[in-house]
C-alpha cells in the first residue's frame, strides 16, 4: 500500500496552507499490524450478510468504522485488513477513508477527541468561545494531542443539532446548549473520569423550548402523572 | 396554531416511550394491514391527493415520485430513506429517529408496498450514532413482532437495512447517497438515468426524506383530505420547523405549512432575542438558501411559494435567525467555508469555485477587498451555479448571492472602513 500514497514530504505543507485545501493523508507513523478482535470479526460478518450477495463493498464504511472504534483511529493496516475482508482493492478503501471526514487518519486523544461544531447556527450562538477553550485547555492546533496525550480536538461541520447550539461531540454522544463555563465542566468531567451526562447541559428535554413545551402539553402532563 | 389533534409527530421531544409499545399507544401499527389491502395504486393516489411534498428540501411531490417506479421490472426495487441530515440549520429527522422511529418504519413498509419494493435502506449520517442505535433497536423490535420481515402479519415482505455514513454532507444528495450505499465515495451521478430507472446496484430506487416517509402512515389513516386541508395551497399539511440562532428559546416544533414567520418565532421560540425590531435577517430552509432581510420578514409566511417569490426557499423548514449584533458577511463566510469543505471535488466549477468564493469572502469580512470585487464575486457565483453535476454548486452560490443582493451596503461600508484605516496608518 505504501506505493499508492505520496509521502507527506513530497507535498510542501505551505502550499496546502496557502490554498487551505482539505487534504487528508495517512499518518507517517503507522502501527505494524491490525486484527479485528474475535467479537468484532463476528460483527463484521453479520454486517456483510445484511447486503445482497456480491455487494459486500456496501459494508465498507461500517467495517472501517468498527476498526476505528477498536484502534481509536483509522490506521493503514486497518484499511488493508478491511479491504482484504471485503475483497476490495486497497486504493478503493483508502479512498473511502480519506473521503469521509469522520475517519481519523491520525492518533486522537486517548480519553476524548472533541469535535466542535463551528457552522453558522453554532457560530451564532458562541461556538468560537468553545474553540478558544479547546485551544487553551487541549492544544493550540486541531488534531494535535494534548501534552498528556489524553485529549485532542477539531472543528467539524454541522452536527445536525442546530436547535441545541452550540454543540460538541465526544465519542458517541453530543453535549448541547453549551457556553464556555458549561463546556469547561464537560471537559473537566472527562478529565476526572466523572463523565458528564450527554445531551443538553442546561437540562432541557431534547429540542423542546426552554421552560417547557408550547405544544402537546396534555401529553406531557399525562407523563408526569405516570412518574 | 396547529391543534394537537392534528399533529403527526406526537412524541417529538421524547417525553414518552419511543419503543414499540409507546408507538402503538400513540396509534402506530394499528391497522397497517388494512391499508395495505387497499392496494398499491390506492396508496400512491392518496399520497398524491394529500399534496405531500418532499420534506428534504426540494419539495418534489412524494406521490408523483413514487409513481415513477416501474411496475413490471425483473430487477428488485429499492427504497432509500435519506437520513443524512447535514444541512446547517436542519435538525428534525434526528428527533423523528430517536423519539418516534416506528413512525418511520411503518412509513417505510407502506412506501415499499406502494412501490413494490421488498428492501429498504435507511442511510443515516455517521454523527447520529445514538439515533442509529435507537433506529436499529426499533427495526429489531419490528422484526421480532413480525411487523416487517418475511411472512409478516402485514402481508408484504420487507427487509430494512440501517446503513451509516461517516461525515460527508454530499451523501445527502440522492445519487451520492446511492454511491455511498454501494460502498464508494459519495460523488453524485449524472442524471439521467434517474434513480427510478437505475439506482442502488443498478436497480430502480426511490430516495425519500425521513419526515416525508414518517408522515405517510398518518396521511393514509386519516385520509388525504385531512392533510390537504392543513397548510396553504401548494404547500399542504404540517411540517417540522427548526428554529436556531438568535431567538430566546431555540426549538424544533411541528406547525402548519404557511404559518407566518413572526407567529412561529413568537409562539414557540420566545421571539427574536431583543425583540422583533432587533431582527437583522433570517436564513430560511437551511444554509443553502439565500438570506432574507428583516424588512421582507414582516408578513412573511413559511411555504414553498412565498419563499420562492423572495428568491429563497423553504428547504427543510429550518429558520436560522440573526439579530442586529450579527455580522452578516461573517455568517455567510462560514457557510461558504462549509461548502468548500463539503464539495466532493468532482466538478471543477464547484471544487475550485467554493474555495475561491470562501477566500474572497474571508477578505471581504475584514474589508480587505476592492469594491469591484463584489460584482466579480457575484459573477463567479453565477459561473458555479447550475454548471455542476449536483446541486451543491447551487447551494454554495445562493447564500453568497443572497448576501450581495441584501447586504451590499454592509460590504461596501466595510471596505470603506478598511481603506480609511489604511490611509490613516499611511499618513
Amino acid at each position: 500500500m505504501r506505493a499508492i500514497v505520496a509521502s507527506d514530504a513530497e507535498v510542501s505543507p505551505r502550499f496546502e496552507e496557502v490554498l487551505d485545501l482539505a487534504v487528508r493523508r495517512l499518518h507517517p507513523e503507522q502501527p505494524l499490524r491490525f486484527e479485528f478482535t474475535p467479537e468484532n470479526l463476528a460483527w463484521t460478518k453479520a454486517s456483510i450478510a445484511k447486503y445482497p450477495p456480491g455487494k459486500q463493498a456496501s459494508a465498507v464504511i461500517a467495517l472501517l468504522w468498527r476498526a476505528q472504534e477498536q484502534e481509536g483511529w483509522c490506521t493503514e493496516p486497518a484499511i488493508r485488513a478491511v479491504a482484504d475482508i471485503l475483497g476490495m482493492a486497497y486504493i478503493r478503501v483508502l479512498e473511502i477513508a480519506t473521503f469521509y471526514t469522520m475517519f481519523q487518519l491520525q492518533p486522537v486523544g486517548s480519553t476524548a477527541h472533541v469535535q466542535v461544531c463551528g457552522t453558522t447556527p453554532c457560530l451564532l450562538r458562541g461556538s468560537e468561545a468553545v474553540i478558544e477553550i479547546c485551544k487553551a485547555r487541549i492544544a493550540e492546533n486541531p488534531h494535535e494531542l494534548s501534552r498528556d496525550g489524553r485529549f485532542s480536538w477539531e472543528e467539524v461541520e454541522c452536527l445536525g443539532c442546530c436547535a441545541n447550539a452550540p454543540v460538541v461531540m465526544i465519542g458517541r454522544d453530543t453535549y448541547e446548549d453549551l457556553d464556555p463555563e458549561l463546556f469547561d465542566k464537560v471537559l473537566y468531567g472527562f478529565k476526572t473520569g466523572k463523565l458528564p451526562k450527554p445531551g443538553s447541559q442546561i437540562g432541557r428535554q431534547a429540542s423542546c423550548p426552554v421552560g417547557g413545551p408550547t405544544t402537546l402539553k396534555d401529553m406531557v402532563k399525562k407523563n408526569a402523572a405516570k412518574v | 396554531m396547529l391543534e394537537d389533534k392534528d399533529r403527526v409527530f406526537r412524541n417529538l421531544y421524547g417525553f414518552e416511550d419511543w419503543r414499540l409499545e409507546g408507538a402503538r399507544a400513540r396509534g402506530a401499527w394499528s391497522d397497517t394491514k388494512a391499508l395495505i389491502e387497499k392496494g398499491h395504486d390506492w396508496i400512491i393516489n392518496e399520497v398524491k391527493a394529500s399534496g405531500l411534498r418532499g420534506r428534504g428540501g426540494a419539495g418534489f411531490p412524494t406521490g408523483l415520485k413514487w409513481s415513477f417506479m416501474p411496475k413490471n421490472d425483473p430487477r428488485p426495487s429499492y427504497l432509500a430513506v435519506n437520513a443524512d441530515e447535514s444541512e446547517p440549520g436542519s435538525c428534525k429527522d434526528r428527533e423523528i429517529i430517536r423519539h418516534d422511529p416506528h413512525l418511520l418504519i411503518e412509513g417505510i413498509l407502506l412506501a415499499c408496498f406502494a412501490m413494490r419494493a421488498h428492501t429498504a435502506f435507511v442511510y443515516i449520517r455517521g454523527e447520529f450514532m445514538r439515533e442509529r442505535e435507537h433506529l436499529q433497536i426499533a427495526v429489531d423490535e419490528a422484526y421480532a413482532a413480525k411487523l416487517i420481515g418475511k411472512n409478516n402479519v402485514n402481508g408484504w415482505d420487507l427487509e430494512i437495512i440501517v446503513h451509516h455514513g461517516a461525515g460527508a454532507y454530499i451523501c445527502g444528495e440522492e445519487t451520492a447517497l446511492l454511491e455511498s450505499i454501494e460502498g464508494k465515495k459519495g460523488m453524485p451521478r449524472l442524471k439521467p438515468p434517474f434513480p427510478a430507472a437505475c439506482g442502488i446496484y443498478g436497480c430502480p430506487t426511490t430516495v425519500n426524506n425521513v419526515e416525508s416517509i414518517a408522515s405517510v402512515p398518518d396521511i393514509l389513516r386519516r385520509g388525504a383530505a385531512w392533510f390537504a386541508a392543513l397548510g396553504v395551497l401548494d404547500s399542504a399539511g404540517t411540517k417540522l420547523f427548526q428554529i436556531s440562532g438568535h431567538v430566546e428559546r431555540p426549538c424544533v416544533v411541528e406547525e402548519e405549512m404557511g404559518i407566518p414567520l413572526r407567529e412561529l418565532l413568537d409562539t414557540h421560540a420566545g421571539g427574536v432575542r431583543g425583540g422583533w425590531d432587533n431582527l437583522l435577517a433570517i436564513i430560511p430552509g437551511g444554509s443553502s438558501m439565500p438570506l432574507i432581510r428583516a424588512e421582507q420578514c414582516q408578513d412573511l409566511t413559511l411555504d414553498f411559494d412565498a419563499l420562492a417569490k423572495l428568491k429563497s426557499g423553504l428547504g427543510t423548514g429550518c429558520i436560522i435567525v440573526m439579530d442586529k449584533s450579527t455580522d452578516p458577511i461573517k455568517a455567510i463566510t462560514r457557510i461558504a467555508y462549509f461548502y468548500k469543505h463539503e464539495s466532493c471535488g468532482q466538478c471543477t466549477p464547484c471544487r475550485e469555485g467554493t474555495g475561491w468564493m470562501y477566500r474572497v469572502l474571508e477578505r471581504m469580512q475584514r474589508g480587505e477587498a476592492e469594491k469591484r470585487e463584489i460584482d466579480l464575486l457575484f459573477d463567479v457565483t453565477k459561473q458555479v451555479e447550475s454548471h455542476t453535476i449536483c446541486a451543491l454548486g447551487d447551494a454554495a452560490a445562493w447564500p453568497v448571492q443572497g448576501l450581495i443582493r441584501n447586504f451590499r451596503d454592509v460590504i461596501e461600508e466595510r471596505i470603506d472602513q478598511y481603506q480609511a484605516a489604511l490611509k490613516e496608518a499611511a499618513e
